[in-house]
């Protein structure tokens, strides 16, 4: 029964640990779907949102506020760093660039990644700052039926409650609403949408609002996993496979693709690492996504495009 | 008045297809490579002005020439035939550590029999590290038949990564170094010792221009402009006979192999001592930036934006130290990331197609000098 | 290479033929049943309402798409599918509705690529760009600056086709096709979206092309005018299906042609 135990502990943390790439993912796909573009400055904005949160908490508790309170104005505030954010790039780099081809405005968000990672460690610093929002002991399940149990993470755990909560309301957000309504519209064309007096400067400060608040709550989960450092932006890379499987403008695409990553990822490490020597996550990813291109050239859940002349 | 071209008559069509047809670029291009491997040569020898001590040769011109050709390079795959490459850091790794393989020789016991390769001269070494890289490239060029734009991105991402970590857990390559740092080996050119930078930079200008000619022939001819259709519209190119696979994999295997050959020089002659961390994700971004603020699609291109993402650091470090602003150098460092992401960005809103494109708009311009149209 | 060459085949003689053609996207049915034959030296025009299948059909003998019946028969060999590479081997070249010129290049360039086919000196040598690659560039470029004469685009073959107004892409189009030297030419609307003028200047390349370089002429157009002078033969599709096939009086007296598409002068 041991290697069973080992191996549901194994898939358990690597799906848990799927959801919190997912939680990033979203961030692309949002942006992806309203504008078409690919939003490269995503983990540096999950970077910006947890040192704006972590910052003001310690502030806060320095002053003697209580935690709760600490925490709703430190949300609070992190949400307008990232309302102001998203003012400023749509304002200054996305509205001057509006007609340009894919790898234009890509390029630019990889510029506004540069402006954002120092603009935001100087600001607020660049040191390792530890969150405290969420347990992070484990639960041991199943003691009975395995030897010692199964070992979950709590932490792992509120990421996916969490993920499922904003998934199932940004769901609700694109569907339902007139603004969900048109930034899909945004998404298909963008002069269409305009000629049918959609303002698209606005849409696209919604946007990248909604993305930054989305970053938000991926960093007050991977701050309280890694603490809050300039690392986290790397985590922008490793969405790249999770959209590649789950399609680039897929919302509950995003959370499979994070979830095939995540397991894949662990059991790559636990099974085929010992034989390879180790440290097989740092590539395995990427090599997965390759391979389900090859197979699929849009990705697990995108689009076939038929190419018309 | 300048620049005019009346008066300057092509009577063959060698000579429209040259590579600088006009009279005035052709003079500018001597007066450059005197400049380049006479002036200061000379210049260094009797330490005269800013050349004093080796700074500016060790720090700014040789760097510059290596990233120049890697920016080639990535320019031919990205530029020319429009495939978006972000593992080209891995590619100049397979050129540096394949390069010291056959500099330190090779054995490798199978089960047949042995491989052994002596130690071989630095210039082969080089080349044939060069070669691997393109051997390399193919294979991560085959998936582009399939696989397009941002896609494609995602598959030289797991190149790069997966080199990363080949060349820190496989010892084999770094010759089982308790440390993981490798050394060069001896700089020696059939006969000719780079030591001292001065040298260090004749090796490398002679190989830049080499190449830079090399690749500027290519993309001028047939293989160029199919490379350019395929980018433009690669279902038409298709349609005309050109194949998509031959297009695709010789663009992957030419700017492979450059890539590889300038990874192979940023290793011996640059960094002299190096570790795999010196081929990360940080250096393809850092050629991607080149190429695109330089120009996709121009081999000046590839030179300017070098030279610019090579310049603005130290230039930005200088300004605080000039000006009498007391700044620490964590700060500094933060700060160059905002300049230079406010930089890209400003440059991609003024002028997408990169510093080429101003530069040819400024010669139309100037061909009109004084008038206005 | 496939088959005997054209020239084995006379004027007059059947150099396409498409038999029992079918297409397919998921569900719709883009062409049905079609058969027709184009002969060599012909000016065939293909027409018919919008959506009838007309740029289907010339995709399939281009290769774009695969038929899911029926044979393509080219210069006398016969195949189910044909495959890109074998149709502009084969010496067929094409013009595209919307214009698919290659936005970054000149227009000069642009023409250039069109000689790929017959080039044949490898990566080394034009590397060197010594001897025999840059004899055969300047070779290539003399034909390349006939089709240029013939088009009359002197002007304008170092501007980057993007810059340049749309009749004049299209004209450039039209020289990448012959710059392949092809047997047969298939042009998609050629005259969309010009004037009086420009129509006539290109019709009359399309003449002369048939006439001095004896070249067939495959093509799709709406302007009933042109249809009529230029064409040797018709064929007519309305929704994927071949409702009339002849000269163009022939055609024009039809009463499902009239009823489809053409109507009736009040």
């Amino acid at each position: 029964m041991v290697a069973f135990g080992q191996f549901l502990e194994i898939i358990i943390s690597g799906l848990l640990a799927g959801v919190l790439y997912s939680l990033v993912a979203l961030g692309f796909v949002l942006i992806f779907k309203a504008s078409g573009v690919f939003n490269f400055a995503q983990g540096a904005m999950v970077l910006l949102a947890g040192l704006a949160l972590v910052r003001s908490l310690d502030f806060l508790a320095a002053k003697g506020f209580p935690m709760w309170t600490a925490i709703v104005l430190g949300l609070l505030f992190a949400a307008v760093i990232m309302a102001i954010t998203a003012w400023l790039v749509e304002r200054f780099v996305l509205g001057p660039l509006i007609n340009q081809d894919g790898l234009t405005l890509f390029m630019s968000t990889i510029g506004i990644t540069f402006m954002i990672e120092g603009g935001a460690q100087f600001i607020f610093g660049s040191d390792v700052y530890p969150l405290r929002l969420f347990p992070t002991d484990a639960w041991f399940l199943f003691e009975k039926a395995f030897d010692g149990g199964i070992l979950v993470n709590k932490l792992d755990v509120w990421g996916g409650m969490i993920a499922a909560v904003l998934v199932a309301g940004l769901a609700v957000f694109f569907q339902r609403t007139k603004t969900g309504r048109a930034l899909r519209a945004v998404a298909d064309d963008h002069a269409a949408a305009q000629s049918v007096g959609i303002p698209l400067n606005w849409i696209w400060f919604i946007v990248w609002l909604v993305a930054g608040l989305v970053a938000l709550v991926a960093a007050t989960v991977w701050g309280t996993k890694l603490g809050v450092q300039f690392s986290i932006t790397f985590l922008a890379l490793k969405a790249l496979p999770v959209l590649i499987i789950g399609g680039f403008t897929s919302v509950p695409g995003a959370i499979v693709g994070g979830l095939i990553i995540g397991a894949g990822e662990k059991l790559a490490e636990a099974y085929l690492g010992p034989s390879i020597g180790g440290g097989i996550e740092y590539w395995f990813a990427y090599v997965l996504a390759l391979l389900v291109l090859l197979v699929r050239p849009q990705g697990l859940f995108g689009e076939r495009i038929i190419e018309r002349i | 008045m300048l620049y005019r071209e009346t008066g300057q008559f092509k009577t063959s069509y060698s000579a429209d297809m040259a590579v600088f047809p006009i009279r005035q670029d052709r003079i500018a291009l001597w007066i450059l490579l005197a400049v380049a491997f006479i002036g200061i040569p000379l210049l260094d020898a009797y330490q005269i002005g800013p050349m004093r001590g080796e700074y500016l040769i060790r720090a700014i011109f040789i760097p510059f020439l290596i990233l120049a050709l890697a920016a080639i390079g990535l320019n031919i795959l990205t530029g020319y035939c429009g495939q978006l490459s972000l593992g080209s850091g891995a590619f100049m790794a397979v050129g540096a550590y394949s390069a010291y393989k056959f500099g330190t020789g090779v054995h490798i016991p199978l089960e047949i029999f042995t491989i052994n390769i002596p130690p071989l001269p630095m210039l082969p070494s080089i080349l044939l590290g060069g070669l691997m890289a393109a051997v390399v490239g193919i294979l991560f060029g085959i998936p582009s038949l399939r696989i397009k734009g941002l896609y494609l991105a995602v598959a030289t991402l797991a190149a790069q990564f997966f080199f990363d970590w080949l060349f820190i857990r496989v010892k084999w390559f770094t010759n089982y170094t308790s440390s993981g740092s490798v050394t060069a080996p001896e700089l020696n050119f059939f006969g000719f010792f780079a030591n001292k930078p001065i040298e260090k930079y004749l090796v490398c200008l002679v190989f830049v221009t080499l190449f830079a000619l090399m690749a500027k022939n290519l993309v001028r001819g047939h293989i160029g402009r199919q490379w350019m259709a395929i980018r433009d519209m690669d279902i038409a190119a298709e349609l005309m006979g050109i194949r998509p696979l031959y297009a695709k994999l010789s663009a992957f295997a030419v700017s492979s192999f450059i890539i590889g050959v300038a990874g192979a020089l940023w290793a011996f002659i640059y960094l002299g001592s190096w570790e795999p961390l010196a081929f990360n994700i940080d250096r393809s971004f850092q050629l991607l930036f080149m190429v695109i603020i330089g120009g996709l699609g121009s081999i000046l291109g590839a030179f300017l934006g070098a030279a610019f993402i090579l310049v603005l650091p130290i230039l930005l470090e200088q300004v605080p130290h000039a000006l009498g602003i007391p700044i620490t150098v964590e700060t500094v460092s933060l700060l160059v990331f905002v300049v230079t992401g406010a930089l890209i960005c400003w440059l991609l809103i003024v002028e997408p197609h990169g510093f080429a494109r101003l530069w040819s708009t400024g010669k139309e311009k100037l061909r009109l000098w004084p008038y206005p149209y | 290479m496939s088959g005997p060459a054209a020239s084995d085949i006379a004027a007059g003689e059947v150099l396409l033929s498409i038999e029992n053609v079918s297409l397919s996207f998921g569900g719709v049915r883009a062409i049905r049943d079609v058969s027709f034959d184009i002969k060599k030296g012909e000016v065939r025009a293909i027409i018919g309402p919008n959506g009838a299948g007309k740029t289907s059909m010339l995709n399939v003998i281009n290769g774009f798409y695969q038929p899911q019946q029926g044979r393509i028969t080219f210069k006398g060999k016969t195949r189910s599918k044909m495959q890109p590479h074998d149709a502009a081997r084969g010496g067929i070249a094409r013009t595209f509705q919307n214009v698919a010129l290659f936005k970054g290049m000149s227009a000069l360039d642009n023409i250039m690529a069109g000689r790929t086919l017959k080039m044949r000196r490898g990566l080394l040598w034009q590397i060197l760009r010594v001897g025999p690659a840059l004899n055969e560039e300047v070779a290539h470029r003399h034909r390349v600056e006939e089709i240029i004469d013939f088009l009359e685009i002197q002007a304008i073959r170092k501007v980057p086709v993007a810059r340049l107004p749309y009749g004049l892409q299209k004209r450039v189009e039209l020289g990448r096709a012959l710059a392949m030297e092809p047997d047969l030419l298939l042009l998609d609307e050629p005259m969309a979206g010009m004037n009086l003028e420009e129509k006539e200047d290109m019709s009359r390349f399309i003449v002369d092309v048939n006439d001095h370089f004896g070249t067939t002429v495959a093509l799709i157009e709406h302007d009933m005018g042109v249809v009529m002078d230029l064409s040797d033969r018709v064929v007519v599709l309305d929704h994927g299906v071949k409702i009339a096939d002849g000269t163009p009086d022939e055609v024009k007296k039809n009463q499902d042609v009239i009823d489809a598409y053409l109507g009736v002068a009040h």
